[in-house]
């Protein structure tokens, strides 16, 4: 047991995992609130829905103080939905919540690291009871209703609710609710039906009845539905509406009845028995409606699943991704064998490419599984956004664009860190504060702007903001200063400037503030970049603006690459660092005197790199005519590198070094390829580095 | 569960307890607690790696996964020899890293329990083998008992052939 998804409980990872979506969840809806500057009655519904399931779910795996602190958000918002409150301290409210999702989180993640999570809620909770009974003083004019104590209250209005019930009109109704196949803890979803049903129902049955403490009640509601009966005076509509509220529900029956079907609560000892009646009783055609879906479900298991999600741990993804690499290699072995050779094999060779033709398929929908749309981390600039225009008062909109792009996992995962730091670098350095804007003849709130989109067989991610620029100026004389430029300084592109400042120790800000200017930022968010596969550049025009390109492959697990052969070694070279391949004479090099060698191509000079030197690999070849050159390129960099001769392109499925072999500057990896043997997988930025 | 497992393990580690694979390189025994050991297999194609010491000689394809080899003769600094039908890879797994060991052959496996291994002699009077930890007395032979930790992780011999 070594990945920790595995040894976890089942249900504690999915405490963890609809937790964590839930937070998330609230995180966008209140700094959507808090944007629009409004509280739609939507959104007041849908966060304390969420309070309430973290609640129910915190308090049932035991940790209280989620639990708590859950409670006196729930009570804050049940106060605001009741009283249709819409004009209050959005900014308030949206500290205290945003202060509490930061607590839950850090529990989260404590919990996720099997240490006990004690983080104490007090003070926040205080703070918002203070709330609470400040909207409630300031609304005690309006509306006079002070909750002081919600629970008794509750139940108090609702037996007087009832009695007065009896005496007027009455509805029954039988109600039978399917939640959706994949819902985690029906039991306590069943608990929240009912919980929702008392605040409109007078007497409430339902079947089964120990659905908190019964184990049983999980499958019972997974195989026949959940199974209320209850009265209320309330329309049909509003009963309806009510229990549509119900997360996860996938089918509802409601029904009015003028009698309960003889259920009362003592029948709990015959289930079966009991559950044989109840389907009996219901009305005929229901009935069979019912059976029906059984039968269906028993026969071809889910005709009528509407959302089919499934949560799988990512350890297990690799694990597929893993075999289905060998697979591909396998298959390679296997069709390429060098015992076929000269063989006359059509029957053979009609099934390999049937074969070839499954495992690119199979190849495809497991790469598509580990795709995630990007949106997860776009969101989370969002709080930055907003907390540091609060910090740095500066007024600020974040426009986030394609967000549904999809990416690996695996990417996405180390995107976040770097993208954070180019928000930040953007929010304090890139946009001026208002009165610069102004001045500048700009409107006030600053715009920054976070664009994904598919680009070939990239994502292309843009960090655009409008704020004062870089200037190629300062940054020339700062690079100067450092010893950086070593070119005519008026041979420098612009692209060339403006990525000095993605080098280590380079910063023109001589301040460091809370969030950024350390002078460790950009190199880092360069080499992470770098990391996965992805390039940065950097674009800026003098009191326009600055925008960052930052183009990252879809995936890293498979890439298009060239074979080459140097002495007995096979290299691959990814087909995106190759701009192209030639054959050369041994004079058109030149030499510089210093061991340096040198080629001219349209004009252009380049730099010979003598792969087999480089890598000191024995070979035959070491003349320039009986070789190839390729010419790979990185950043602004390019360069001739000379290989014995090529072998051809192929899909390769890269592996990591292992670990006790240290880095090699050149090498990003290798793969295993067709006959077994292994490829090392060339980077074309760490040789293009090595000079 | 937990405990069935437990004890499960412990009764593995004790039947390998003192057992130990001998192999030898030119005319030493050298001893390796077996525990270590995942599997033993014939010389391999390996792929070379640029800029390693020269006793890393590449990684080879182990069922899909891709294990570094040295060569525990260079590691001695002992003349290189050509590899045979007898070399054979040694496959041990030490702190989740795997690695095969290449050497000349592979002998049998041997128990060798505590009372029967000595400290190695003091380096400071001619002993150099940093990597030996013990050394085993079987009958009337003498095997050297490697300290597999050292053997991989020893960073000052890196250093070294980095100079060099």
């Amino acid at each position: 047991m070594t990945g920790d998804g595995i040894s976890r409980e089942p249900m504690l990872e999915i405490y963890l995992f609809e937790g964590n979506q839930l937070i998330e969840q609230l995180e966008e809806i209140i700094i959507q609130c808090e944007k629009s500057k409004k509280i739609e009655l939507e959104s007041v519904n849908e966060i304390f829905r969420i309070m309430h399931t973290i609640k129910g779910s915190s308090a049932m795996m035991m940790f209280t103080n989620i639990a708590l602190l859950a409670h006196s958000l729930e009570d804050l918002f049940y106060f605001i939905r009741e009283n249709e409150i819409t004009q209050m301290d959005y900014v308030g409210l949206s500290d205290l919540v945003l202060l509490a999702i930061d607590f839950v989180k850090i529990e989260f993640a404590k919990i996720e690291d099997d240490s006990t999570a004690d983080g104490l809620p007090e003070t926040l909770i205080s703070a918002i009871e203070k709330f609470l009974e400040e909207m409630k003083a300031s609304y005690k004019d309006t509306y006079v209703e002070p909750l002081e104590s919600q629970a008794k209250e509750k139940t108090m209005y609702y037996v007087d609710g009832y009695q007065e019930q009896l005496r007027e009109s009455i509805s029954k109704y039988s109600v039978r609710i399917f939640f959706e196949e994949d819902c985690p803890m029906l039991s306590v979803r069943a608990y929240m039906v009912i919980h929702n049903l008392k605040d409109i129902a007078g007497e409430i049955f339902h079947f089964p009845e120990d659905i908190i403490n019964s184990s049983e009640s999980d499958e019972i509601i997974r195989d026949v539905g959940f199974l209320i009966y209850f009265s209320t005076a309330v329309s049909a509509s509003e009963v309806d509406s009510i229990l549509n509220q119900t997360a996860f529900l996938r089918k509802m029956e409601v029904e009015q009845v003028d009698e309960y079907p003889n259920v009362n609560r003592n029948h709990v000892e015959k289930k079966e028995i009991l559950l044989e009646e109840t389907i009996e009783i219901a009305k005929a055609p229901q009935a069979e409606v019912v059976k029906e879906d059984k039968e269906n479900q028993n026969q071809l298991g889910s005709n009528n699943r509407q959302q089919n999600m499934i949560s799988v741990t990512v350890s297990k993804l690799d694990m597929l991704m893993d075999i289905v690499g060998e697979i591909v290699i396998s298959e390679a072995m296997v069709t390429r064998n060098p015992e076929l050779e000269g063989l006359q094999l059509d029957g053979f060779h009609k099934a390999t490419r049937q074969l070839r033709k499954l495992t690119d398929e199979l190849q495809d929908i497991v790469m598509s599984i580990r795709m995630m749309p990007i949106s997860a981390i776009f969101q989370k600039m969002n709080r930055i956004v907003r907390d540091m225009s609060k910090k740095l008062n500066k007024e600020v909109e974040l426009e986030i664009i394609g967000e549904t792009t999809e990416v690996d996992k695996n990417i996405i995962d180390q995107l976040s860190d770097p993208l954070m730091h180019l928000i930040r670098n953007a929010m304090d350095h890139g946009l001026e504060n208002k009165e610069g804007r102004v001045e500048a003849g700009k409107p006030a709130k600053g715009k920054i702007t976070l664009e994904a989109q598919n680009y070939g067989g990239d994502v292309l991610i843009t960090i655009r903001d409008d704020g004062r620029g870089m200037s190629r100026e300062n940054i020339l004389r700062k690079a100067r200063e450092t010893g950086l430029v070593k070119k005519p300084e008026n041979e420098l592109t612009d692209k060339e400037v403006f990525s000095f400042i993605l080098l280590p120790g380079f910063s023109t800000k001589e301040k460091v503030t809370e969030f950024s200017g350390r002078g460790v930022g950009m190199d880092v968010v360069k080499r992470n970049i770098e990391k996965i596969g992805g390039q940065i550049t950097i674009q800026s025009t003098l009191g326009i603006g600055t925008e960052i390109f930052v183009k990252i492959p879809l995936t890293l697990a498979i890439i298009d690459g060239i074979e080459v052969n140097v002495g007995t070694s096979r290299y691959t070279i990814p087909i995106t660092s190759i701009r192209e391949s030639f054959r050369m004479d041994e004079k058109d090099v030149i030499s510089d005197g210093d061991g340096n060698e040198l080629i001219m191509i349209r004009g252009q000079c380049y730099s010979l790199i003598r792969l087999h030197k480089m890598f000191n690999i024995q070979t035959q070849v070491t003349s320039i005519s009986d070789g190839i050159m390729v010419m790979i390129e990185a950043d602004t960099k390019a360069a001739c590198l000379f290989v014995d001769s090529l072998v051809g392109e192929q899909q390769v499925v890269v592996k990591a070094l292992p670990r006790y072999i240290r880095k090699i500057e050149g090498i990003a990896g290798c793969t295993i390829l067709g006959d077994g043997g292994i490829s090392l997988i060339l980077d074309a930025n760490g040789i293009l580095g090595r000079e | 569960m937990l405990n069935v497992a437990d004890a499960l393990s412990e009764s593995v580690e004790d039947t390998q307890k003192g057992k130990f694979l001998t192999f030898s390189i030119g005319k030493e025994s050298y001893g390796l607690e077996i525990k270590y050991v995942t599997e033993i297999i014939g010389i391999q194609d390996i792929t070379s790696i640029p800029e390693m010491p020269i006793y890393v000689k590449g990684i080879i394809n182990l069922r899909g996964k891709i294990i570094p080899v040295i060569d525990v003769r260079l590691r001695f600094k002992k003349e290189p020899r050509d590899y045979n039908e007898r070399t054979c890879i040694i496959v041990v797994d030490i702190k989740d890293i795997s690695i095969g060991l290449i050497v000349d052959h592979v002998a049998e496996v041997l128990v060798i329990t505590t009372e029967n291994i000595v400290p190695p002699p003091d380096s400071k009077i001619g002993f150099h083998n940093r990597y030996v930890k013990g050394i085993g007395k079987t009958g009337s032979e003498v095997k050297l008992l490697l300290d597999c930790d050292k053997l991989l992780n020893d960073d000052e011999i890196d250093v070294i052939s980095e100079v060099v």
